[in-house]
């Protein structure tokens, strides 16, 4: 697999949110907005990125028995760094965020792709493979949070579209999560009908 | 590199050293982020006292007063004006709210109104609950606007419960919880008014 594959097969292919159904909890949970979408999407990303390069570089080292709990020791710390830095210098960002990010350790997609990808590949191919998947997961996340930012409080990016009085307030509640998601979900699966 | 086996001292190493790597790089963050985290939480403190007070030039010494109706005090922040007393904030909260802990910086002025209030800390459902940042200090709307107005003439209850105050659409839980945090501010406030008017700058 070249690559660019490798990079790109995050977005639709193999996209963690539409295909795989990884790390609902968040993407449900954070996508009231676009802009929780964007910051929960990219604290991930690092994540995701770090652990795999980490995990690719120790897959030797560590004995197959103990290799989940190591993955989930290296998994968490970087979290927690990502909890701090927040904490420190995007208290904003952290305020509506804050519950979720401790979350990023349980994510299903963080260890699914240390476990899957990067402790079978080597450093290189692992730092993109979790680049791709991070962005593919940001991706699904702006545009969910987007569309329901849109519907249900009529702003995008915070920025006022249309008045509040015709908003549908469902939608930035949970079931809107649902609703919108669904609609994504076979409008991806259309998509790689067409592509096939 | 040969593929180490999971015999038991290569397991235990391991394990070992990786919690121990862990451990370093976090006590290291956790170091290096500490005085910017600290700061960050007193600078949205310190804005949120500016924005609830009518204007002073110096804040006084904070102090805990307790309360009846809870096991924790709150938090007073005595503000003055060419060394005379013009107004306390008060770090206030509820647990009451649809999402459990409500903490919210109320001030209060030398009449016993409310000057102003910030939201500090909510857990309030977004589009709903999270509205009453804005809701209750709505100008043009009377009936739900608490700014200036104070408990001796004014019931801080919601209507329902045959208050003056409209909740919040479809957020009566909230609401509720909110006013009970301005109620507790204002209960202690109550208790400590003769110790403010005898308060004096410190300069």
């Amino acid at each position: 697999m070249n690559q660019w594959n490798n990079f790109s097969k995050g977005f639709i292919k193999e996209n963690p949110v539409f295909v795989l159904l990884l790390g609902m909890c968040p993407t449900l949970g954070v996508t009231s907005s676009a802009i929780n979408g964007l910051g929960m999407g990219l604290a991930t990303t690092f994540v995701l990125v770090m652990s795999n390069i980490v995990v690719s570089l120790v897959k030797n080292i560590i004995p197959d028995k103990v290799r989940i709990p190591s993955f989930i020791v290296i998994i968490a710390s970087f979290v927690t760094v990502v909890q701090l830095v927040m904490q420190a210098y995007v208290p904003d960002l952290y305020k509506s965020l804050g519950l979720f990010i401790p979350l990023i350790v349980v994510n299903c997609i963080v260890l699914g792709r240390a476990e899957a990808f990067a402790s079978k590949n080597n450093l290189f191919s692992s730092a993109i493979d979790g680049l791709g998947i991070g962005l593919g997961f940001s991706f699904a996340l702006v545009l969910l949070g987007a569309i329901r930012e849109f519907l249900g409080s009529g702003k995008l990016f915070n920025m006022t579209i249309y008045p509040e009085n015709y908003v549908t307030l469902l939608f930035v509640l949970a079931p809107g999560a649902f609703i919108v998601l669904g609609y994504l979900i076979a409008l991806i699966n259309q998509i790689k009908k067409i592509r096939r | 590199m040969a593929k180490s086996e999971s015999t038991f001292l290569n397991m235990v190493l391991t394990l070992l050293g990786v919690t121990f790597i862990a451990a370093a790089i976090l006590g290291f963050v956790h170091d290096i982020t500490k005085d910017a985290i600290e700061a960050s939480k007193l600078k949205a403190q310190s804005e949120a006292i500016e924005r609830v007070l009518p204007e002073f030039d110096e804040l006084g010494e904070s102090f805990q007063v307790a309360v009846s109706s809870s096991d924790d005090s709150l938090e007073f922040f005595p503000a003055f004006k060419g060394g005379e007393w013009v107004g306390v904030a008060v770090k206030t909260f509820t647990n009451k709210g649809f999402g459990g802990f409500i903490s919210v910086m109320a001030g209060i002025d030398k009449s016993g109104s409310l000057s102003g209030y910030e939201v500090l800390e909510h857990a309030e459902t977004p589009g709903l609950g999270s509205k009453m940042d804005a809701w209750f200090r709505n100008a043009e709307k009377p009936n739900q606007n608490v700014i200036g107005k104070n408990p001796q003439s004014y019931k801080f209850e919601v209507s329902k419960d045959g208050g003056d105050i409209d909740a919040i659409t479809a957020s009566t839980i909230t609401s509720r919880a909110f006013l009970d945090a301005l109620s507790r501010a204002f209960e202690a406030f109550q208790k400590q008014e003769q110790q403010l008017e005898n308060k004096k700058s410190s300069l």
